[in-house]
């Protein structure tokens, strides 16, 4: 069999395209007191916000880069050369044949307005900093569901907003949270009333096109007491030849009796930076429930987190990675339980191809006071060649009496009998190893919507199809 | 391994031609006409006397009958000459000769060590072997050249001895995506025909259909994954199967039950080399002829007694057979 790898020329062709820049608003490289001021002018922030936006600067510029503990590769993002907002300035539209022609082909060539009228309740699309479409399905609008860019939400829907905005992740979280809260833009405001189940998911599609650039988005979503909600988001950016850094901030804040499924598929080019911040609230008998795939970027830093604040309340992380060469997918979950008889689960599955790297961090946290808690966690990795790497690092603290923990962690690899079987019957060595990593994920892609398994395993193929010699 | 264009484009014609040949084949087979037309060759001796006194010979006085059939036999078997195998530079198979014409089935049999298994895994390309003389064709081809994904395709079938477990792929996937990758580039299987010839296999073999979703080998039983192996040579229709020690670790229910499905299969289309250790498959599939493998090569040939007779005298009496010491 062969064993040397050359997992190079894969096949981003549906994501890696873009088009010449016609930005109108350009905060310029570097990042310092004008920039968020620039912004923060630019989109006719009030003065909360400024102030918000101030405090994230010096936040950001306090913390050190968590490379005592992270990755050394973080030290490659210059700072200095990003660019942090970029926008065509122009209004959010509410139809496609207002987006201007550029943008709208580029989305286009992405299938969103097609997935809009096959599947989704509704649909906002953000370029660089801004979002250039946002609709909702008119029935779901009815019910009073907002979904609407972040600074929509801020300015027409401050009560809601202010409440919750900055609270489940505050600006000191981590140094990637601050920043962001520095130069936020764009991202998903939602609201769902009390009751009120949407049926079919809103659908969010973050596309970087500029080079030396940030993104930045901040979304926001509250699901009222008793109501349900399924969010999707996907991202892609070309492949540049200078880092790019993607660095988001995401809160859920799922009340009474509430169900928030947030569901990620990104498919980032090889130099993209991807940090990003994600937690959900769930208060009495709520439920958040992440599910996490993540494929390309040169280097993700994400575990999405669940605070259990309330009784009964549920937590659920369901994450797959997949790290190609050249490419370090540090992903986890964090399970906070600050209530009795709430109940979490985590599944991770990774997969590590060529010299790319897998890491799986978790933390399960359960104080003494807690009565009859229980998590459940399970990590598997799959290591493609004798160079792949994985790492675990679970920390697990819980105390008391009443409460039940399961850790349960596996590695393997695809072996050589294994491929060799399946040549035996037909199959190719790339497509017998693309069938393995499929059989691998595959208990946990069934629990996806099946829009997005489908999407799923195909973006598996591509990337397997490069793997083998 | 990438085959160059104008092969592709020479090798449909050249197939078709030799699928006509195959049907004449065929129906010389079921006529009666064809025996023994390139019939392996005499185990060596230690003595012509001992080979005349040998009534279990093949009778080779028919081979003249007719030279033409001799270029049908060529394109319709599995060929292998004077193999050599070796691994880590050990010699394990050493001057193997072996003909397995379409529509028989050849039993091989061996003490343990005496490289059947060998044998069966170089047939099927496992690239921890290394073949150091001799060759293998398979209707005229030269297998040795394929990949094993290639020799798969074109007709090759090897039951494993241990079939490696899959997770997390269901045998329905499995199989349909072996059989999807029989088919030309751009077409589809039909899903609906797959299921009704799945489902008409797997009640032949006696498997319960909640078998197709269970993933490939993982967790089942010996009996079960023998049946799982004949299902899929069931499924793939191949031209040539290798069953290796296809009994072992079979109670006689399962055996019987594998057995009815082999037999089931057995026509004028699929040349069996049927690889054991013990005379007790052999009650349930009968081979059209038996070889003794000892030390890498085969020491004796004959019609199906001389597995009885085997069975009576042991491996020993095999080996005395052998015209140098099958161990030095």
């Amino acid at each position: 069999m062969k064993t040397e790898t050359s997992a190079v020329n894969i096949d981003r062709s549906k994501g890696d395209f873009f088009y010449p820049e016609a930005h109108v608003r350009d905060a310029g490289a570097g990042l310092s007191e004008r920039t968020v001021r620039y912004i923060s002018d630019v989109k006719e922030d009030p003065d909360w916000v400024r102030e918000f936006r101030l405090r994230g600067l010096k936040t950001f510029l306090e913390k050190p880069l968590p490379t005592h503990w992270a990755s050394k590769d973080l030290e490659a993002i210059d700072f200095d050369k990003i660019r942090y907002y970029l926008s065509p300035g122009t209004e959010t539209k509410r139809s496609w044949e207002e987006v201007p022609d550029d943008i709208k082909r580029t989305f286009e060539r992405l299938g969103i307005p097609e997935q809009e009228r096959k599947f989704l309740a509704g649909v906002e699309a953000q370029f660089d900093s801004e979002a250039v479409y946002s609709n909702i399905k008119k029935a779901v609008g009815e019910q009073g569901v907002i979904f609407v860019g972040s600074t929509e939400g801020l300015k027409n829907y401050p009560e809601i907003f202010r409440k919750w905005f900055g609270k489940v992740i505050p600006i000191a979280d981590n140094k990637f949270s601050a920043l962001n809260s520095a130069v936020f833009s764009g991202g998903s405001f939602i609201y769902v009333p009390p009751g009120v189940k949407v049926k079919h998911p809103l659908q969010a599609y973050f596309r970087i096109n500029a080079e030396n650039f940030g993104q930045f988005e901040r979304t926001l979503i509250i699901a009222d007491e008793g109501s349900e909600v399924t969010y999707m988001e996907g991202c892609t950016a070309p492949k540049f030849n200078t880092p790019t850094l993607h660095s988001a901030v995401v809160e859920l804040v799922a009340l009474k009796g509430a169900k928030i499924q947030y569901i990620t598929v990104q498919n980032w080019a090889s130099n993209v930076f991807n940090l990003v911040t994600k937690r959900g609230l769930a208060q009495e008998n709520a439920e958040v429930k992440w599910i996490d795939c993540n494929i390309g970027s040169r280097l993700t830093m994400k575990y999405p987190s669940v605070i259990m604040k309330g009784r009964k309340a549920r937590g659920e992380v369901l994450s797959i990675a997949l790290a190609n060469d050249g490419q370090h997918q540090d992903t986890g979950a964090k399970m906070i339980h600050a209530a009795d008889e709430t109940t979490s689960n985590i599944i991770s599955k990774s997969i590590s191809i060529g010299k790319g790297r897998a890491t799986y961090r978790g933390l399960v946290h359960v104080p003494k006071h807690l009565k009859n808690c229980k998590n459940n966690t399970e990590c598997d990795a799959l290591l493609i060649n004798s160079t792949s790497r994985t790492d675990t690092y679970p920390a697990i603290t819980v105390r008391g009496t009443g409460n039940a923990v399961q850790h349960e962690a596996s590695v393997s690899q695809v072996s050589a009998e294994q491929i060799f079987y399946m040549q035996q019957r037909g199959l190719s060595e790339a497509q017998a190893m693309s069938l393995s990593v499929n059989g691998f994920v595959n208990d946990l892609v069934r629990q996806f919507p099946m829009e997005y398994s489908v999407e799923l395993k195909r973006l598996i193929e591509l990337e397997m199809e490069g793997s083998v010699g | 391994m990438p085959v160059p264009r104008l092969s592709r484009c020479l090798w449909r014609p050249m197939r078709f031609c030799l699928s006509l040949l195959a049907r004449v084949q065929a129906a010389n087979w079921t006529l009666g006409l064809y025996h023994g037309v390139g019939r392996n060759p005499p185990a060596p001796r230690s003595s012509d006397t001992k080979r005349a006194r040998d009534s279990r010979e093949p009778n080779r006085s028919q081979i003249c009958r007719s030279d033409v059939y001799l270029l049908f036999a060529f394109m319709n078997e599995l060929n292998i000459e004077n193999l050599h195998i070796a691994v880590n530079g050990q010699e394990i198979v050493r001057g193997l000769t072996l003909r397995v014409p379409r529509g028989e089935v050849h039993a091989l049999m061996g003490p343990n060590g005496s490289g059947k298994s060998t044998l069966a895994k170089v047939l099927a390309g496992h690239p921890d072997y290394q073949v150091t003389a001799g060759r293998v064709l398979m209707d005229g081809e030269n297998l040795l050249e394929l990949e094993p994904d290639e020799r798969a395709r074109r007709g090759l079938f090897l039951a494993f001895q241990y079939p490696s477990e899959i997770p997390g792929v269901t045998i329905a996937n499995f199989l349909r995506a072996a059989l999807q990758s029989r088919v030309p580039e751009g077409e589809e299987l039909e899903a609906t025909d797959y299921y009704a010839k799945l489902y008409e296999k797997m009640e032949l073999l006696g498997m319960d259909r909640s078998f197709t979703s269970r993933a490939v080998n993982e967790g089942f039983s010996g009996g079960e994954k023998k049946r799982a192996e004949i299902l899929q040579l069931a499924m793939l229709e191949p031209k040539y199967a290798v069953l290796d020690e296809t009994d072992s670790g079979l109670d006689i229910d399962a055996l019987k039950t594998v057995a009815h499905g082999v037999n089931s299969l057995r026509g004028p289309d699929l040349g069996i080399l049927l690889i054991t250790h013990y005379q007790r498959l052999l009650n349930y599939i009968v081979p059209d002829y038996v070889h003794v493998m000892v030390g890498g090569r085969i020491v004796r040939s004959g019609r199906k007694e001389l597995a009885l007779e085997l069975e009576e005298r042991g491996y020993d009496w095999a080996r005395e057979g052998a015209v140098e010491p099958a161990f030095r």
